[in-house]
C-alpha cells in the first residue's frame, strides 16, 4: 500500500511537470465541446436556389415567392436555361435548382396538375435530403393555396348548374400535425453533447494510459521497476489511477460546459453519471493498458489504440443510429463499451433514467472492465517473465 | 555528397518504418477497415421504422393508409390499438419509433367539411432519426393525399426530385472522400509529429544535427517515407471503395492523386510544426490531435454539412485544409469536374502547403535550445 502511494506520487509528478500538456488536457474538452456542440447538426438553415423559370407566369412567380418567403431558400440566380443552372451546381454556387416547365400555369388551370423539377446537389447527402423535404412541403402548401384560390370559381360554376354533390365531392385535405417526444424542438445539440463527452474521455484516457507504460519501456525505466519489490498489480494500479482521475476531471469540465454553455438538460442524477463513468473508465483505460503490454514504442501504442478507439467510436451510435446498421454490426455493438456508456449518458441526462433503468449496460461495462484488466495484468506478467 | 547523405537518410527512415511490422500492418489496414465499416455499417438513413397505429374507428380510409405504410417496406406496424395510451410505454421501452393517431371518424371527415386530422408522434430522443422518420411518414400520407386530389381534380404540383451526383444518397460515396482526408492526416501529421519528437526525446536529434545533413534535409528525409505511406493509403482506400462498393469515379484519377499529394504536404508540414513546438511524444500527440484531427473531422464538412453551422463558425472552416480537400475529392469523384472548376480550392491548398512548409523549415533551427 505504501509503495503504491509513492508510485502514484511519482506518476502525478511526472504528468504535472509538463505544464503544456496538462494545460492541453484541460483545454481539450472545452474546445472540442464548443466546436462540436455547434458544428454537429444536420439541420439546414438556408439553401441556395437557382430558378429556371420557363413559364414566366403569375403562378410560377408565386411559387418562387412562396419558397423565398419561407426564409429557407434564397434565390442566387435565375435564367431560362437549365444548363446554366447545372453549371452553377457544378461550381457549387447553388444547392438546388428549381425548374418550372413552360406550360406550368396552363396545366394547373386546365388539368389542375403540373410538374416542377427539383434538382439537388447530393454531394452533401444529409443536407440534400433535408432541403428536399422542406421544398416539397412548401410546394404542397402552395398547391393548397392555389386550390382555395381557384375553387370558389368552380363552386359558383357548379352551383349555377345546381350540381350540389359536386361541392361535397371536393375532398377535404388530411391535416397532419407532428410532435416529437422527449426532445420537442428536435435539438440535435442536446443529443450530441453527452455522446461527445464520452468520446472525449475515451480518447484522452485510453491514449494516455497506453502511451504511459510504453514510455517507461522506451526510456528503459521499466526494467528498473521490474527488479524492485513491487507487485504487478500495484504497478498496473499506479499506472491506471492517475489517468482515471484525469479522465474524471475532464468529464467534470465537460459536464460544466454542457450545462452552462449549451444548457443541456440534466434530468437524471449526476452522481449516477459519475458512478457509471468510474466503471466505464476502468474498461476504457483497461484497453489502453492491454495495448501497452503488446507494443514497444509510443508511436505503436498511439496507433494501435487509435485504431481500436476509432472502430469503437464509429460503431457506437454516436454519429449514426445503431438500428440502421446491418444485424451483424448490431451484434458487434453489444460488445462495445463506448456504445453502452453513450447510451447510459443519454438516458440519464436526457431522459432522467434511474440506476435500475441502466443496470444492464452498467453490468456489461463492469464485466468488460474486469476481463480487460485481468488480461492486461496477465499479459504484462508474461512479458516480463 | 549531400545528396547521397540525404538518400542514405531516407533509406534509413524507410527501414525504421518497415521494421515495425505491427504499425505498418495497421497503417495499411486502417483505410481498408474504415472503408468497409463506413460502407456496411454506417448509414445515416433510417430503414426499419416501427409504427404504432391508434385508430379509434377503423374505416376504409384508415385501413387504406395503413396498407400503404406496409407497402413501403420501410415501415412495420408493431401494434394497432383503439386508444392512444399505448404510445407512451412503447416509446419508453424503445419498441416503436413513430405513432400514427387517427381522429375518430376519419373517413367521414374526409368526405365532410372539416379537415380529417391525423397526428404523427415520433420518438425524437435522437432528433436525427426522429426527423427522418417523420419525413418518411409525411411522404406516405402526402402521396395518398395526392392520389385523392387527382381523383377529385384538385390542384396538384408534383415535384419531381433528382439527387444530382449521388442519386441513391449512398453514404459510402459521401464518406470516402472525407475518409481519405482523415487517413492522410492521421498518417502524415500524427506520425511525423511523433516520429520527430521521438528523436528529440531520445536525444538522437542532436546526433542528426551535427551530421553533414542540413536541418532542412533532415526534415525532408523524415517526411518523404510518410509521404510514400500516405500515398499507398490513398490507393488502398480508393481501390476498396471502387472494388467493394462501386463508388463512382467520374473524374481524373491523376488529378485526385496530385491533389492528395498537396494535401499530404500540408498535413506533414503541420506535423513538423507540432513536433518543433512540443517537448515529448505525449505532448506532440495531444497537440497534433488538437490542431489536426479535431478540425479536420468536425469542421471539414465530412460528417456534418458546413451549411448547417452557425454563421460565426463557417469562416473558421476556411483555415481547415480538409475542408478544401473534401470539396476537391467529392468534385472529382462524384461530379467528374476538373481543374477548371476546382482551381480555387487547389490554389488555397497550394498556398497553405507553401506557407506551412516554409514555417516548418524555419521551425527546426540548426541548434537545439
Amino acid at each position: 500500500m505504501q509503495t503504491l502511494r509513492y508510485l502514484l506520487r511519482k506518476e502525478f509528478l511526472q504528468i504535472f511537470r509538463d505544464r503544456f500538456m496538462v494545460a492541453q488536457l484541460m483545454l481539450m474538452p472545452i474546445i472540442q465541446l464548443l466546436l462540436l456542440g455547434n458544428a454537429a447538426t444536420f439541420e439546414v438553415k438556408t439553401a441556395r436556389m437557382y430558378v429556371v423559370d420557363r413559364d414566366h407566369s403569375e403562378m410560377s412567380r408565386g411559387l418562387v415567392a412562396k419558397l423565398r418567403a419561407s426564409r429557407r431558400f434564397v434565390v442566387v440566380g435565375s435564367s431560362p436555361s437549365y444548363d446554366v443552372g447545372d453549371q452553377w451546381m457544378l461550381e457549387r454556387r447553388t444547392d438546388m435548382i428549381l425548374s418550372i416547365p413552360a406550360d406550368f400555369e396552363r396545366n394547373i388551370v386546365r388539368t389542375r396538375a403540373a410538374q416542377v423539377q427539383l434538382v439537388l446537389n447530393a454531394e452533401d447527402g444529409a443536407a440534400a435530403g433535408v432541403t428536399q423535404s422542406y421544398a416539397a412541403q412548401i410546394i404542397g402548401a402552395y398547391a393548397n393555396e392555389l386550390e382555395s384560390e381557384l375553387t370558389p370559381l368552380v363552386r359558383t360554376a357548379s352551383r349555377s348548374d345546381d350540381a350540389a354533390p359536386q361541392a361535397s365531392m371536393r375532398a377535404q385535405p388530411i391535416e397532419v400535425r407532428a410532435r416529437g417526444w422527449y426532445n420537442p424542438d428536435l435539438n440535435y445539440r442536446d443529443y450530441m453533447v453527452p455522446g461527445i463527452l464520452v468520446q472525449l474521455v475515451t480518447v484522452v484516457g485510453t491514449l494516455m494510459t497506453a502511451m504511459n507504460i510504453v514510455r517507461e519501456k522506451e526510456l528503459g525505466t521499466l526494467d528498473q521497476l521490474s527488479v524492485t519489490p513491487l507487485s504487478q498489480t500495484a504497478f498496473m494500479a499506479a499506472k491506471l489511477i492517475p489517468f482515471w482521475i484525469i479522465a474524471l476531471i475532464e468529464l467534470t469540465l465537460g459536464l460544466l460546459v454542457a450545462r452552462f454553455v449549451f444548457h443541456v438538460p440534466m434530468l437524471g442524477s449526476i452522481p449516477l453519471v459519475f458512478a457509471a463513468a468510474a466503471i466505464y473508465l476502468f474498461a476504457a483505460l483497461g484497453i489502453g493498458l492491454f495495448v501497452s503490454t503488446l507494443v514497444d514504442t509510443q508511436q505503436q501504442a498511439m496507433f494501435v489504440t487509435f485504431f481500436i478507439i476509432m472502430v469503437y467510436l464509429l460503431m457506437s451510435g454516436l454519429f449514426t443510429p445503431i438500428r440502421s446498421m446491418p444485424t451483424w454490426a448490431q451484434w458487434m455493438a453489444q460488445l462495445n463499451p463506448v456504445k453502452h456508456f453513450i447510451e447510459i449518458m443519454r438516458a440519464v441526462l436526457l431522459k432522467g433514467a434511474t440506476a435500475r433503468d441502466i443496470f444492464r449496460p452498467i453490468a456489461i461495462l463492469a464485466l468488460f472492465g474486469a476481463v480487460v484488466l485481468t488480461l492486461a495484468v496477465r499479459q504484462y506478467g508474461k512479458r516480463i517473465g | 555528397m549531400n545528396r547521397n547523405a540525404l538518400r542514405a537518410f531516407v533509406v534509413k527512415e524507410f527501414h525504421h518504418i518497415l521494421r515495425d511490422r505491427q504499425t505498418l500492418t495497421i497503417l495499411l489496414m486502417m483505410p481498408l477497415v474504415q472503408v468497409i465499416l463506413f460502407g456496411y455499417a454506417l448509414r445515416s438513413d433510417v430503414r426499419d421504422i416501427r409504427l404504432a397505429v391508434v385508430d379509434p374507428t377503423p374505416d376504409h380510409a384508415t385501413l387504406e393508409l395503413q396498407s400503404r405504410f406496409i407497402a413501403t417496406n420501410r415501415f412495420r406496424i408493431v401494434t394497432t390499438s383503439k386508444t392512444p395510451d399505448v404510445i407512451e410505454p412503447l416509446f419508453r421501452r424503445g419498441s416503436a419509433d413513430v405513432a400514427l393517431v387517427f381522429e375518430p371518424g376519419f373517413a367521414s371527415h374526409l368526405r365532410g367539411t372539416d379537415p380529417a386530422r391525423v397526428l404523427i408522434a415520433v420518438d425524437a430522443s435522437d432528433p436525427n432519426t426522429g426527423t427522418t422518420s417523420l419525413n418518411y411518414t409525411r411522404a406516405v400520407i402526402a402521396s395518398y393525399q395526392d392520389e385523392r386530389s387527382a381523383a377529385n381534380m384538385q390542384v396538384r404540383i408534383v415535384p419531381e426530385t433528382r439527387m444530382r451526383f449521388n442519386p441513391t444518397l449512398e453514404s459510402v460515396n459521401l464518406f470516402v472522400p472525407g475518409l481519405i482526408a482523415l487517413v492522410l492526416v492521421l498518417v502524415s501529421a500524427l506520425m511525423t509529429a511523433i516520429s520527430l519528437s521521438r528523436e528529440k526525446e531520445r536525444g538522437t536529434m542532436e546526433v542528426l544535427l551535427v551530421s553533414p545533413l542540413r536541418p532542412q534535409q533532415i526534415i525532408v528525409g523524415k517526411v518523404i517515407p510518410y509521404l510514400g505511406l500516405a500515398f499507398a493509403n490513398v490507393l488502398t482506400a480508393l481501390l476498396a471503395a471502387w472494388a467493394v462498393f462501386h463508388v463512382p469515379f467520374r473524374g481524373s484519377v491523376v488529378l485526385l492523386l496530385t491533389e492528395s499529394v498537396i494535401y499530404t504536404i500540408v498535413s506533414l508540414a503541420l506535423g513538423v510544426l507540432v513536433a518543433a513546438r512540443t517537448a515529448s511524444q505525449r505532448a506532440a500527440m495531444l497537440t497534433a490531435m488538437l490542431v489536426t484531427m479535431l478540425p479536420n473531422t468536425l469542421l471539414s464538412g465530412m460528417i456534418f454539412p458546413i451549411a448547417s453551422m452557425p454563421a460565426w463558425l463557417r469562416p473558421v472552416t476556411y483555415i481547415v485544409p480538409a475542408r478544401w480537400f473534401i470539396v476537391i475529392a467529392r468534385g472529382i469523384m462524384l461530379k467528374g469536374v476538373g481543374i477548371t472548376i476546382l482551381w480555387r480550392e487547389t490554389l488555397i491548398l497550394s498556398i497553405m502547403a507553401t506557407l506551412l512548409l516554409a514555417a516548418a523549415m524555419r521551425s527546426f533551427k540548426p541548434r537545439m535550445e
